[in-house]
């Protein structure tokens, strides 16, 4: 029987300090067979384990036809990030993966795009955007919104610079709290909606970030005329052992381990933003 | 299935004969006032002519003159510590001296056991646990090494506690699957029915005398009067839909005056299956060993994620477990999490009652 637990040995190949608490690791299984054995879809994640510390889930950010190495975006917020901060390349670390249903960007194929996220720089969308610039002929307009709390929280800035001079793509970014030459707007992303130019239709839209802001997001979508099952989300919940084993990340039903991360927003409705799920 | 008859003083033929199939036997017994499962090798280690009275927030024993071993209903301990175990290392690793990290897996080996005395709740409990540990995409390796090595002697259940409603959840209290023999007791001795090819064949070394029509009947009268005993019950099998429609029910804040948020519950019911795994580093700093134990949705650190805690209050715990335990099982089981044994009652400090919660949320009397 294949042990689901265990985890297997990979190197960091490069450590990039993308912003005062975060960084990017960039692996590589050690064992060739067992990285040319990796596949991985955008919005899935591995558990990494830091040495005598522990395993936490971790959303793989890279692209996945990425043969070199695969990268995790990592915030430092608690004690075994803040042990990772001290990887360098060459260093070692536990991964076991990929867990979970990723983001459904075959059938986005020959749509509008909408990536809308708040918080801190959400990983498990980013994989999209760069999935989709990667393959741009494949998909429609694409249209990138990102709320921060303040301007110096949003990571890959001059990426956003170049994005938004892209064909048929649109970037709307927002911060609660700007500062002098914030080129953007200043106040929530939810606030931009009136720009945001889509066939709602032909739109499907991917989120992460607070429930509180999905939810507006949810109800502004829904008037324009976007249909709750093109709506996706990521979610977010406590996992020990990402095989719908250990219990910790149940949201009604749902494993979010194994039967997410990512869901329709028709799967998630139920429960959504009732504190206590 | 055929049975037959085991007389009393011929009891310790069956604990002899599952010794020599390999088996180490699992069996009740008295320690610190309550029944517990533990090794056993003697018919006189069992807990002969022993009741309990159960109760919201109350387990008691007290000895008869019966000579019975099964005259009780079930103790806090179920079956679940045997396959589920309550601490256990899942692998290790070890750092060399070139830094690299090398994992190992720990591989269960575990002996084979028999289990004697398994009531009908605690096998419909297994058979969720089963469902959980080792027929999903992941199955759990040390769970179904252990597992494949039960021998089950069920014991169909005579003498309900006051705490018991699994003639409510339909799993009791006839076992009916899931087990290996089957015993009826009576003051004479035992019938005997075999419900697998391993039953069979050990059936088959105990030289059973054929049951009598009368013996037959008098058994069935006694499994179907402890159905009828029972005064507890659930509104319904399926409160699913119920539950979820009433997640603002006032009931829930009431509720969470009583509760302490220890998690008796949870370590008493034979179906909870959350555990957490950590790391245990040796001082050196050389090995590391990854460990997992039981966990409950009670404590803290269940829901928690990085800064924020999603069921910070005892109200958001207690509504998340009972929401699982008879709503969301349904999801994702096709049925209730709950095989009515009633120890969540029991054991509780406070004496909050499943029964009497549902209710209360869901309507339908707690009592016929």
């Amino acid at each position: 029987m294949i042990n689901p637990h265990l985890p297997v040995e990979a190197e960091v190949v490069e450590r990039v300090q993308e912003s005062p608490t975060i960084f990017t690791l960039r692996l590589r299984f050690t064992d060739p067979v067992k990285h040319a054995a990796f596949r991985f879809a955008p919005g899935q994640f591995n558990m990494l384990y830091l040495y005598g510390v522990g395993e936490i889930p971790i959303s793989i950010v890279s692209d996945p036809d990425d043969e070199r190495m695969f990268d995790h975006a990592i915030r430092v917020v608690g004690r075994v990030t803040r042990g990772m901060t001290q990887l360098k390349a060459g260093d070692r670390l536990g991964v076991r993966g990929p867990y979970g249903r990723g983001w459904p960007l075959k059938q986005a194929e020959g749509r509008d795009i909408m990536v809308i996220t708040g918080g801190l720089g959400c990983a498990p969308v980013v994989s999209v955007i760069n999935y989709v610039i990667r393959r741009r002929d494949k998909f429609r307009r694409l249209v990138i919104m990102q709320g921060v709390k303040h301007s110096d929280d949003l990571i890959w800035r001059s990426q956003y610079s170049q994005w938004s001079k892209l064909r048929d793509t649109q970037v709307l970014v927002a911060a609660d709290v700007g500062v002098a030459l914030w080129p953007w707007h200043v106040g929530r992303v939810t606030e931009l909606f009136d720009q945001v130019k889509i066939d709602p239709a032909r739109a499907m839209i991917m989120m992460c970030g607070p429930q509180g802001m999905m939810q507006v997001a949810v109800d502004n979508l829904h008037e324009r005329g976007v249909h709750e099952d093109n709506v996706y989300l990521s979610m977010e919940r406590s996992m020990n052992c990402a095989v719908g084993l250990c219990g910790h990340c149940q949201y009604g039903g749902k494993f979010v381990c194994k039967d997410g991360p990512v869901f329709s927003y028709s799967e998630a409705r139920s429960l959504f933003g009732m504190r206590g799920f | 299935m055929e049975a037959g008859f085991l007389p009393r003083t011929r009891f310790q033929k069956l604990l002899d004969t599952l010794h020599q199939a390999g088996y180490r036997c699992i069996g009740p017994q008295v320690r610190d006032g309550a029944i517990v499962y533990d090794t056993l090798s003697r018919a006189e280690d069992f807990p002969r002519g022993m009741r309990d009275r159960q109760s919201p927030g109350t387990y008691r024993l007290e000895r008869t003159d019966s000579p019975q071993f099964f005259s009780w209903a079930n103790g806090p301990q179920a079956l679940k510590p045997f396959v589920f175990a309550p601490r256990e290392p899942m692998w290790r690793s070890e750092r060399t001296a070139d830094a690299a990290i090398r994992f190992s897996e720990i591989n269960p080996a575990p002996e084979p056991l028999a289990i004697l005395g398994v009531r009908a709740c605690d096998l419909a409990a297994l058979r969720l646990q089963d469902r959980h540990f080792q027929e999903g995409p992941f199955p759990d390796p040390g769970y179904a090494a252990r597992r494949k090595n039960l021998f089950l002697v069920a014991v169909h259940c005579t003498h309900p506690a006051d705490t018991c409603f699994c003639a409510s959840t339909g799993d009791g209290p006839r076992a009916t699957q899931g087990f290996d023999l089957a015993l009826h007791e009576s003051d004479e001795g035992y019938l005997v029915q075999a419900g697998s090819d391993k039953g069979h064949a050990l059936a088959a070394l105990l030289a059973l005398v054929p049951v009598t029509v009368v013996q037959q009947q008098d058994a069935d009268r006694e499994v179907e009067d402890a159905a009828r005993r029972q005064t507890r019950r659930l509104p319904a099998r399926n409160l699913r839909d119920v539950l979820f429609a009433n997640l603002a029910h006032p009931r829930w804040e009431e509720v969470a005056e009583r509760c302490l948020s220890c998690g008796n519950c949870t370590s008493v019911c034979p179906t909870c299956f959350c555990h957490s795994a950590a790391d245990e580093t040796t001082l050196d700093g050389h090995h590391s060993l990854h460990v997992r134990q039981w966990d409950s949705c009670f404590t803290q650190g269940h829901s928690y994620i990085h800064g924020m805690t999603i069921r910070a209050d005892t109200r958001a715990r207690y509504r998340q477990w009972l929401t699982h335990k008879l709503g969301s099982w349904h999801d994702q089981y096709g049925r209730s999490g709950c095989v009515g044994c009633g120890r969540c009652i029991a054991w509780c400090p406070v004496g909050i009652d499943i029964t009497e919660e549902a209710a209360a949320i869901c309507g339908g009397g707690k009592h016929d």
